[in-house]
């Protein structure tokens, strides 16, 4: 091999490795606030992907990632077979599914009527409310819905005092109502914050449009419905596709918060089942074959989601 | 322009305005209802009844809870764990951001195209949680701190903010015979305060509202944030363990733990509450720049 490479190559394969070099050290500041960034995402990025390989072996802490002995598909023939998979599949997809009907056009409908309002300081400060759930944190409103919820709850009272029920019920204790509740308190954390984009899209419509359509007679509803929706259905068609990826994300935040054995069968999603599986009952190659499992299936929906949205509207993540 | 408003048009104001108002309402009151049963008396808040104001004022609840060590505690490792992990990751991520900025750095490329994986795939909890563990990092101060320094998705929200900044001002100070690093610290940063008091929102908000390190990494009480600790009182059936620190007894006190819950939450929340309406509008420029970038 080596008499293969000519001293000419050989020559030119020094110079270019010397301008390497020299090209290193004329950018060693750069590269040195660079790579930093570069370890950083190996350790806590990389490392965590190569860890994956568990899924496929049967993981022996004392062994490690790569001496502990291969299973093959077990893990995931384990993970279908379990009396528990098609449930899991049902709460995840289901939760998300009944989050993205109605916490997806809502902020839209809010961004609109909020652009309708006449008064500008009036609409900054509904604005500014609107946001402050955000900033909560899902323990503290957790806390607020378990006092809530609970049969001595506010939301009993009222209910009872309204003649709607008539035994307070503990909504928290029962499964048949936990999808509701994540739904509905997600949306109202969320309502406000996930305005903030469309508002953003709708400022930046050019008002000559409205005043042409003015011009032509047009109605309130009419510019709504033909100028402003349409002029920000790129931004809906990005925030779709991102919605859609995160189909098999059922806010681990939340519902680690809200879920109780009484409610098991509703609140089982499957991070929620990872950290059961893996973090509670030490099983980490089941675990990881599960979390492997989910993160295949939201690649398939973006990758899925991305392409209709091209087709249907010729807007795009990539 | 002035147009004459038509009946419909005043019916939908009326409508829009209202709707407003009851969406306002219904963000505020469950807020509103955590600070006013907190200032109540525990014993008489259990009776029912407390909606809108305190029926027996008290500030017990709130002495209660500052003489409980262990919430103290959580309290300062959540406010020294978001102030440290904060100021790094937006000084190193943006320093980072910066260098896969530019053009002349060699593996560019391929930096950026790693970190968009980082994106899109990612290995998982359990993987994490094992390679935690084998870094040492748990159950130290420090896995709050190292792992959060980065993140490449606000790397491009900085990134974004940096290509609009006029490139004749590095070009100058590399003239006066400045190097990289300074060009950063003494040119970049100073004009980005939007995007670094964005980035350091976001982040802040995360490292204060962030329980779940605490739960799965974190097993010494003295240095659990104040979110896990509340976590484990709230969703643990047995609340009841906040009371035993109750000190003087519980009967003279009044307190119950129910308004201490509730006195906590208000305590987890005032801070963050306090600073973002003054931050708004740099989130709401920083938001976008997220977006457009898609």
């Amino acid at each position: 091999m080596e008499s293969a490479i000519s001293p000419n190559m050989q020559q030119s394969r020094k110079s270019s490795f010397r301008k390497f070099l020299h090209k290193l050290n004329e950018q060693k500041y750069l590269q040195a606030m660079a790579i930093p960034g570069v370890i950083w995402m190996i350790i806590f990025n990389y490392i965590p992907m190569y860890g994956i390989i568990i899924a496929f072996k049967e993981y022996d802490i004392t062994l490690g990632f790569n001496r502990s002995p291969w299973v093959g598909l077990a893990n995931f023939k384990e993970f279908f077979a379990d009396e528990r998979f098609w449930l899991i599949i049902k709460n995840t997809v289901g939760i998300s599914f009944f989050k993205l009907l109605v916490g997806f056009p809502l902020p839209i409908l809010f961004a609109v009527l909020l652009n309708e309002l006449v008064s500008v300081r009036f609409k900054r400060t509904v604005q500014t409310i609107s946001y402050l759930p955000h900033f909560i944190s899902w323990v503290v409103l957790g806390g607020i819905l378990m006092n809530w919820l609970s049969e001595t709850g506010l939301i009993n009272i009222i209910l009872t005092k309204l003649g709607i029920l008539k035994q307070p019920i503990a909504f928290l204790a029962e499964p048949k109502y936990f999808w509701g509740i994540t739904v509905v308190s997600e949306v109202w954390k969320e309502l406000g914050w996930n305005a903030i984009i469309y508002l953003a899209a709708i400022a930046g419509i050019d008002p000559e449009l409205y005043e042409a359509a003015t011009v032509d007679g047009a109605g309130r509803f009419t510019k709504m419905f033909k100028i402003t929706i349409p002029c920000i259905s790129g931004t809906i068609a990005i925030m779709f596709i991102l919605a859609v990826s995160g189909l098999m994300n059922s806010n681990f935040d939340q519902i680690f918060v809200l879920r109780n054995p009484l409610n098991a069968d509703a609140s089982d999603v499957i991070d929620i089942y990872v950290y059961r599986m893996g973090i509670e009952a030490f099983r980490f190659s089941y675990a990881t074959a599960i979390g492997l499992f989910k993160s295949i299936i939201a690649l398939m929906l973006l990758l899925t989601a991305n392409t209709l949205t091209k087709k249907l509207t010729d807007k795009s993540l990539f | 322009m002035k147009i004459k408003s038509s009946v419909g048009d005043r019916v939908f104001n009326i409508v829009n305005v209202t709707l407003m108002i009851i969406i306002c309402f219904l963000t505020l009151y469950p807020v509103w209802y955590i600070i006013v049963y907190s200032f109540n008396e525990g014993k008489d808040a259990m009776l029912g009844g407390i909606y809108f104001w305190p029926r027996k004022f008290t500030l017990d609840n709130y002495k209660t809870v500052f003489s409980n060590s262990d919430i103290t505690t959580a309290f300062m490792v959540t406010v020294a764990r978001t102030v440290i992990t904060t100021t790094l990751h937006v000084f190193f991520t943006s320093m980072v951001a910066y260098a896969f900025l530019r053009k002349e750095l060699m593996g560019r490329k391929i930096y950026m195209a790693m970190g968009t994986v980082t994106l899109f795939f990612g290995g998982g909890l359990i993987p994490y949680f094992l390679l935690i563990k084998s870094l040492g990092l748990y159950n130290t101060f420090w896995v709050y701190v190292i792992p959060g320094m980065f993140n490449f998705y606000n790397l491009i929200i900085f990134q974004a903010f940096f290509r609009e900044l006029p490139i004749e001002l590095e070009e100058s100070a590399k003239i006066d015979g400045a190097n990289d690093f300074v060009i950063f610290t003494r040119i970049i940063l100073p004009l980005s305060t939007p995007v670094l008091a964005t980035i350091a929102l976001f982040v802040g908000v995360y490292n204060w509202n962030d329980y779940f390190m605490g739960v799965i990494f974190i097993n010494n009480p003295k240095l659990q944030p104040i979110q896990t600790f509340l976590y484990k009182v709230i969703a643990q059936v047995t609340s009841n363990q906040m009371l035993a620190y109750a000190p003087g007894g519980i009967a003279t006190r009044n307190v119950t733990s129910q308004s201490l819950k509730m006195a906590t939450m208000v305590i987890t929340t005032m801070p963050i509450v306090c600073v973002y309406p003054f931050l708004q509008k740099y989130f709401v420029k920083g938001l976008l720049i997220g977006a457009i970038k898609g």
